[in-house]
């Protein structure tokens, strides 16, 4: 109902769009959310290629030390370490956050709280402008005078600040550039993900209408607000070290590397939250549609989260426990570790028990929802392990601590954003990916990670250590049964990655070609749901009002299973 | 073609989109400059040798600095109280004045560390000169960043438009003089 | 932990497989019945034709008791593994039992130095053994080890005593090990260091007192001017130029 006095009429929606726009003005120079998380959704992408095909290079020289690899070469030490820094860089900060948050982040809140765009369109736009700087930036320093930086992405000092012990000058100090220009993409995109949600709901939604995906992006971006500062300023005095002879970290003359350490960690831990949270987020919104089922104690799951991320400021230091810190914080930090795994655990019951009732089908988008469970449940109580800090003098900087944190985010990284690009695909594209070949490459995707990790578990467990390109050095690790080991994951990596062009072609393919989808082809609740498929300029001729929470699926005595947030009662 | 969504118009907080964004934008500010200092906290607790070169920082510059600033906090008030009463020229006036207190501040501090290098006291000098030059120098960013935004600010403002925008930019001034008032003691009182 | 192939061969080296079977027992039970739980009503409650789902909020208390139970028995469980955890960490990193044998290990870009005090067992004398990578140590002694770094932060591995600790530069820092079981293990450098960390490999030798003694007498005369190896402070503000950087 539009009133008199409240606009709920769009600019764009009303006449169907603008004049004809130039395509570098509507693909390039766009203002438009939805445009802008296609920008983030396809660059993130493309820089998991560049990040898949670095552990498809150090995996084959693991598995095949000194070999020529294919497409590569011969890998050298220095670059092995550069292979391996740059991987990790990548996939944190180049795929999992410009896709979780920035990419599903601007494409789902406007739409789904009814708003017909961002509260501040040209500083997302520059947002991304400047993250794709970083990236530019990042590629660069791959291919500058003695090569990438190889400090591992945890950049410590003194090998990351003095290019006498590192020896990538070029590649240290333009990889600090293109992090820190990234976390400054990223605070100016959190302004508009949180000050929307906050601000901009349609008309009746309360709080605890919104839906969970919106929540925990915001939570997230409010979470990486508050936890970066430290590292700005760390990437800072990282670089000042590096270029202008200062001695934050040089032990030599006054300074301290484990400074260092915990500027980086206390945003280290947090961030990984960061990006679980919002791909917790997608994975509740596609089990309750594809169980046709309220999300159990929708509340209690908010205070998790919430929870979970006040606690994740307090657990920095497990990274850190035989780094030289005082071993009596030691303890709380073991203490603090430990019990962050209550309210995850919570959460995890909590998605579980959501399937208790239901009518579950097992589309493409569900299949990927609820691997992320079964395997993120994996790498949860493996990271128990590692927080018990009389575990982890062994543990740390073994393959044990590879596993875990792959079997954390590969899940929140890889798994969920498939979940969710499977999911929003009609309504982005406003066509149907094909099910049949989605399931295909679900499981060529998800059994082969499995034959990846185990094995590292293994070698965990067995002292092989992080960061090494060749473990014939070392007579205990170069027995056969280890190696077997190593090429096994190898193999299985391999295998994955040939699985993948069956979703580019399923994504390119249904693109341009896929049967035409309708507005509600899940037959699901939320406000995007609502809009055209795909949204026009503006996302709706009139905005919507809302009156019911996200998840009245089932309700007894209705017609249908569904009943959309903004249907009149 | 304006890109002033409806999204902007609405307030399901009660605080205006604006100033809910420069709130945001602050938390995110204070945990970057709290990182700096208590980093800087902490190694002087550890240095008691820093006192030494701390010593030769010009604590009358840095008082007369803070009394700038303060200043200039007080026309950003002003203007705000201009814009919201409607005068958008008399708000854009207090604006640039301001920033010419910003300006002000900018010229101490260049005569100030031209003066410190010149006696030797560079960035490379030691450790507390490191930290003093990066904390004054992300400091003094901001002030410029500040300077650009109100320069931008008064421009629509004296044309009665955005006049919201002069209570927001202001918030983010009162900000950058905050952060001062936090390095003036710990680097030029500290002795 | 899979003592088959990384030994116990330290005094310590039980307590740490020990909470790993620990943990294992208690997050393996919990994974199970998780995952179980899981998998069983994906199968229970698929769709079948005619019934529908049910409408539950997650606020009765029949079902709410399904989360609020199992979620006071892992805080439950949660503090049995800490209380565990801060046990064996105590026994290793806040414990110094008096030593028998005080030895050095330096560690440098890329390479481990060690320092036995030789027959005197006195560090800083005239008859001190400075090995590199390889370390001797005898068999139910207990050893504090100096540990140093000369350039970056280094990690001293030895996964058969389940002993790790990194060696920062500018710090010396002071552990400890007792050796319970003869043999040759790897020693590893757990801190990437640069171009060379893959080739910063130890030998430790595990040997009885008479093994150990014979090896003492072998190399009575080399290096035997042990110096003070805190390294002087380096001009880091003018690099030198690079050294070979390497095959790439």
């Amino acid at each position: 109902m539009a009133h008199a006095t409240t606009h709920t009429v769009s600019h764009g929606g009303a006449h169907g769009g603008h004049h004809d726009e130039h395509w570098v003005k509507k693909y390039l120079w766009s203002t438009d959310h939805k445009i802008i998380a296609f920008q983030y959704l396809f660059t993130g992408m493309a820089m998991a290629l560049v990040g898949a095909f670095m552990a498809y290079v150090f995996r084959m020289q693991l598995a095949f030390p000194g070999s020529n690899v294919p497409l590569w070469g011969v890998v050298s030490p220095g670059q092995y370490n550069a292979l391996i820094t740059n991987h990790g860089s990548i996939m944190i900060f180049w795929v999992a956050m410009p896709v979780l948050i920035a990419g599903f982040g601007n494409y789902l809140i406007p739409l789904m709280i009814g708003a017909d765009d961002m509260v501040f369109p040209r500083i997302n736009r520059l947002s991304y402008q400047l993250f794709l700087l970083s990236a530019i930036i990042l590629l660069a320093s791959l291919v500058v005078p003695n090569g990438g930086f190889g400090g591992a992405w945890t950049a410590y000092p003194p090998l990351s600040a003095n290019r006498v012990y590192n020896t990538t000058p070029y590649g240290a100090s333009l990889w600090v550039l293109a992090v820190a220009i990234e976390f400054v993409a990223f605070l100016l995109g959190g302004i508009n993900f949180i000050v929307t949600a906050m601000n901009s709901r349609a008309k009746g939604m309360r709080a605890f209408d919104v839906p969970i995906v919106v929540w925990t992006i915001v939570i997230a971006s409010i979470l990486f607000m508050a936890s970066v500062g430290p590292l700005i300023a760390g990437a800072v005095m990282l670089l000042f070290d590096q270029l202008a002879g200062t001695s934050f970290f040089n032990p030599n003359r006054g300074g301290d590397p484990i400074l260092w350490q915990h500027l980086f960690w206390f945003f280290g831990h947090p961030e990984v939250y960061v990006v679980l949270l919002p791909a917790m987020g997608i994975v509740a919104e596609v089990m309750t549609v594809f169980a046709r089922k309220k999300l159990f104690a929708y509340q209690t799951v908010i205070y998790t989260i919430i929870g979970t991320g006040v606690l994740s400021f307090f657990v920095w230091a497990h990274h850190q426990f035989v780094a030289g810190i005082d071993p009596r914080m030691a303890n709380v930090f073991t203490v603090t570790t430990v019990l962050v795994s209550v309210p995850i655990a919570e959460m995890c019951f909590v998605y579980i028990a959501t399937l208790y009732g239901g009518s579950i089908q097992f589309s493409t988008p569900m299949l990927w929802a609820l691997a992320f469970l079964a395997e993120f449940l994996i790498g949860g109580v493996t990271g128990i392990y590692l927080g018990a800090s009389g575990l982890d003098v062994f543990y740390h900087d073994t393959y044990f601590v590879v596993a875990h944190f792959h079997y954390t985010f590969f899940p929140i990284a890889i798994i969920a954003v498939f979940a969710g690009i499977t999911f929003w695909f009609p309504k982005m594209f406003g066509r149907m990916m094909s099910d049949g070949w989605g399931k295909v490459h679900f499981w060529g995707t998800i059994i082969p990670f499995n034959a990846i990790f185990i094995p590292l578990f293994i070698l965990g467990a067995y002292g092989e250590h992080r960061r090494i390109f060749d473990y014939h050095n070392f007579p205990h690790l170069a027995t056969p049964e280890m190696q077997a080991l190593r090429i096994t994951a190898t193999v299985a990596l391999v295998v994955m990655l040939l699985f993948q062009p069956v979703f580019l072609w399923n994504f390119i393919r249904s693109i341009a070609a896929g049967p035409k989808a309708d507005r509600n082809p899940w037959h699901a609740n939320t406000l995007e749901w609502t809009a055209d498929s795909p949204p026009p300029h503006g996302n709706w001729a009139e905005l919507p009002e809302c009156h019911r929470g996200p998840y009245e699926y089932s309700v007894e005595g209705r017609p249908t299973d569904f009943w959309p947030q903004d249907e009149q009662a | 073609m304006s890109t002033k969504t409806i999204a902007t118009t609405r307030s399901a907080t009660g605080v205006p989109t604006g100033r809910l964004a420069v709130w945001w934008v602050l938390v995110s500010e204070i945990v970057i400059f709290g990182g700096l200092l208590v980093s800087y906290i902490m190694h002087r607790l550890g240095h008691p040798e820093w006192a030494e070169e701390a010593s030769h920082t010009n604590t009358w510059a840095g008082a007369f600095n803070t009394l700038v600033l303060l200043s200039s906090s007080l026309s950003a008030v002003l203007a705000h109280k201009a814009a919201s009463h409607g005068d958008g020229k008399r708000a854009a006036a207090l604006l640039r004045v301001t920033v010419l207190g910003g300006l002000v501040f900018l010229v101490v501090k260049s005569f100030e560390w031209t003066h410190e290098i010149r006696e030797g006291f560079t960035l490379q000098a030691g450790g507390f000169w490191s930290y003093y030059y990066t904390a004054a120098g992300l400091h003094a960013f901001h002030v410029i960043a500040g300077m650009g935004l109100m320069l931008w600010v008064a421009g629509t403002a004296a044309k009665n438009e955005e006049l919201h925008r002069v209570e927001n930019v202001g918030i983010y001034w009162h900000f950058v003089d905050m952060v001062w008032i936090f390095l003036f003691p710990l680097l030029y009182i500290a002795k | 932990m899979f003592d088959h192939v990384v030994p116990q061969a330290s005094s310590f080296a039980g307590g740490v497989d020990g909470l790993f079977w620990l943990i294992t027992w208690i997050v393996g039970l919990w994974f199970i019945a998780a995952e179980g739980m899981f998998f069983w009503l994906m199968w229970r409650f698929r769709r079948r034709p005619g019934v529908p789902a049910m409408y539950v909020t997650g606020k009765e208390k029949h079902l709410k008791r399904w989360i609020n139970i199992p979620h006071g028995l892992v805080l439950i469980f949660d503090v049995v593994i800490i209380v565990a955890a801060i046990r064996v960490w105590v026994d290793i990193k806040q414990t110094l039992p008096p030593a028998d044998v005080t030895i050095r290990v330096n560690s440098q870009q890329w390479a481990w130095t060690f320092t036995d005090p030789g027959a005197d067992g006195v560090l800083d004398t005239a008859d001190d053994i400075r090995t590199t990578d390889e370390l001797h140590v005898v068999t139910g002694k207990t050893y504090h080890f100096l540990l140093e770094s000369k350039d970056v932060l280094h990690s001293f591995f030895i996964p058969a005593f389940r002993l790790k600790q990194d060696a920062i530069p500018g710090r010396i820092y002071t552990g400890w090990f007792k050796p319970t079981q003869a043999g040759d293990y790897d020693i590893q450098c757990a801190e990437i260091c640069g171009i060379g960390h893959g080739v910063m490999g130890a030998k430790l030798v595990v040997e009885g007192a008479d093994a150990h003694t014979a090896w003492l007498a072998q190399h009575a005369n080399d290096g035997a001017l042990a110096t003070l190896t805190t390294p002087a402070p380096a001009d880091t503000t003018k690099p030198a130029a690079p050294a070979a950087a390497g095959t790439h």
